[in-house]
């Protein structure tokens, strides 16, 4: 199965990545071991992604700048990631529901992504996923997703360009923005604008952007109307501007080394994890211990050194 | 394997096929889906056989669910079916709901609909099919 899969991602076969995906999503190791092969001939693909609230028009947005990179003649991937419910474990993925332009079109490819449980962090599948679509020859992958918590802002914090949507409404919402999302930002999207109170938002959001600290990139603000196609390309060649200016200053090296520094720190954290915090946490010492500390007859921080020293007969 | 990282998730694509003029239905399917743990994409109004297949495609699902009110099931499903096949997703567990009369439900079983599912159907019910159809 594996072979089959690799030869399909290297001709380009949409089921192939289709079901590289779910490996990635359901299986670390499989997902690794693909991973493995496929990366020596990963070419980076352009990474754009796209935050706001729900109801802001973002997979209008993602559809139309799609559209528009799409009569450029470039392969287009999209990631659309929605919740995980915490109660049930399952999510409701309608981020297609607004994507019917590029349904027909070969050369883009639309997954949905539920966070699943990564605490904390970014769910590691949406960044393998990220690389396996590179390897399969996306030029250009736009991620998509709702600006609310930790979890969104880490997955911007992946792409090279991140557009924050926001809308003529929104006023009193978007203080409640996390401050790092105002610094994720390279380019703010005014959506919806022909709707009444854009001067107003177009201003408190200026006045947000000017108490960013940024160096060098002043973000622009981009109004649009996304469902008449306003603004777009006015948008996408901001994004393309932000991208030279990138590539230019070394900035993307950069960015990108960050990036996958904490890949690595990340990955080493979850070997750790499985091989040495998880075996003690299975160990009959790990449950003693626990019933002293619940007894105070012993303090956790003691008995957290202990147990490492055992483990490495230190 | 053998590590606790197999974390197997069901995946359906909930799809309108034809011209429907609402959708609550596939709705409360596709919430009910999720509340029972499930991840549901969900492709919106009026999409032909082609999108429908296409995104299953890209989402990799397990299940697809097709709710149809307009009564063109029997021209619309076989279009499913048939692109199904041809893009090597045979395996792909059909079922359908919707205003779906009992003198068509043989028709659709014949093609490959595993499940039809008519108004009154309480959720869990569905959830228990779709359970062990896939596992």
């Amino acid at each position: 199965m594996m072979e089959n899969i690799l030869e399909g991602i290297k001709k380009g076969n949409e089921r192939a990545i289709a079901q590289a995906i779910t490996m990635i999503e359901n299986n670390r190791e499989q997902g690794a071991e693909l991973l493995k092969k496929l990366y020596s001939k990963t070419t980076f693909a352009y990474l754009v992604g796209i935050t706001g609230p729900p109801g802001s028009g973002k997979s209008t947005l993602t559809d139309k700048i799609v559209g528009r990179w799409r009569e450029k003649g470039l392969k287009v991937a999209v990631i659309a990631i929605d919740p995980t419910s915490q109660f049930s474990g399952g999510a409701l993925l309608g981020d297609r529901i607004r994507m019917s332009n590029v349904s027909t079109d070969r050369g883009v490819f639309i997954r949905s992504m539920a966070t699943r449980g990564s605490l904390g962090g970014l769910n590691p599948a949406i960044y393998d996923t990220v690389l396996l679509l590179s390897a399969a020859g996306y030029d250009y992958i736009l991620i998509e997703t709702v600006g609310v918590g930790q979890n969104e802002v880490d997955i911007v914090d992946l792409a090279d360009t991140t557009l924050v949507v926001t809308v003529p409404e929104a006023g009193d919402e978007i203080q409640t923005f996390k401050a790092g999302l105002m610094e994720v930002g390279d380019l703010f999207v005014l959506n919806k604008s022909d709707r009444p109170g854009v001067d107003k938002m177009q201003l408190t959001l200026e006045q947000m952007i000017s108490l960013a600290d940024k160096k060098g990139w002043e973000p622009p603000i981009i109004k649009t109307v996304a469902t008449k196609k306003r603004g777009i390309n006015r948008l996408t060649n901001k994004i393309e501007e932000h991208k030279n200016y990138l590539e230019e200053s070394q900035l993307l090296e950069n960015n990108r080394e960050e990036v996958m520094r904490r890949q690595l720190v990340n990955l080493l954290e979850e070997k750790v994890l499985a091989r040495i915090v998880n075996p003690i946490k299975n160990s009959q010492e790990f449950n003693n211990k626990l019933r002293k500390i619940q007894k105070v007859e012993k303090d956790p921080y003691t008995a957290a050194e202990e147990l490492l020293a055992d483990k490495f007969k230190i | 394997m053998g590590d606790k990282k197999v974390d197997k998730k069901v995946k359906v694509l909930i799809g309108k096929p034809g011209l429907d003029g609402h959708d609550r239905g596939a709705k409360v399917i596709a919430r009910g889906l999720k509340e029972a743990g499930m991840e549901v994409v969900y492709t919106g109004l009026r999409k032909t056989p082609d999108d429908i297949v296409r995104a299953a495609i890209q989402e990799d699902v397990d299940v697809i669910g097709l709710s149809i009110l307009s009564g063109a099931h029997k021209h619309l499903f076989p279009e499913v079916m048939k692109k199904l096949e041809e893009e090597g997703a045979g395996e792909v567990v059909v079922i359908s709901g919707g205003i779906i009369p009992e003198e068509d439900h043989e028709y659709l079983k014949d093609l490959g609909i595993e499940g039809i599912f008519t108004p009154g159907t309480p959720i869990q019910e569905i959830v228990d099919f779709i359970q062990k159809k896939v596992n």
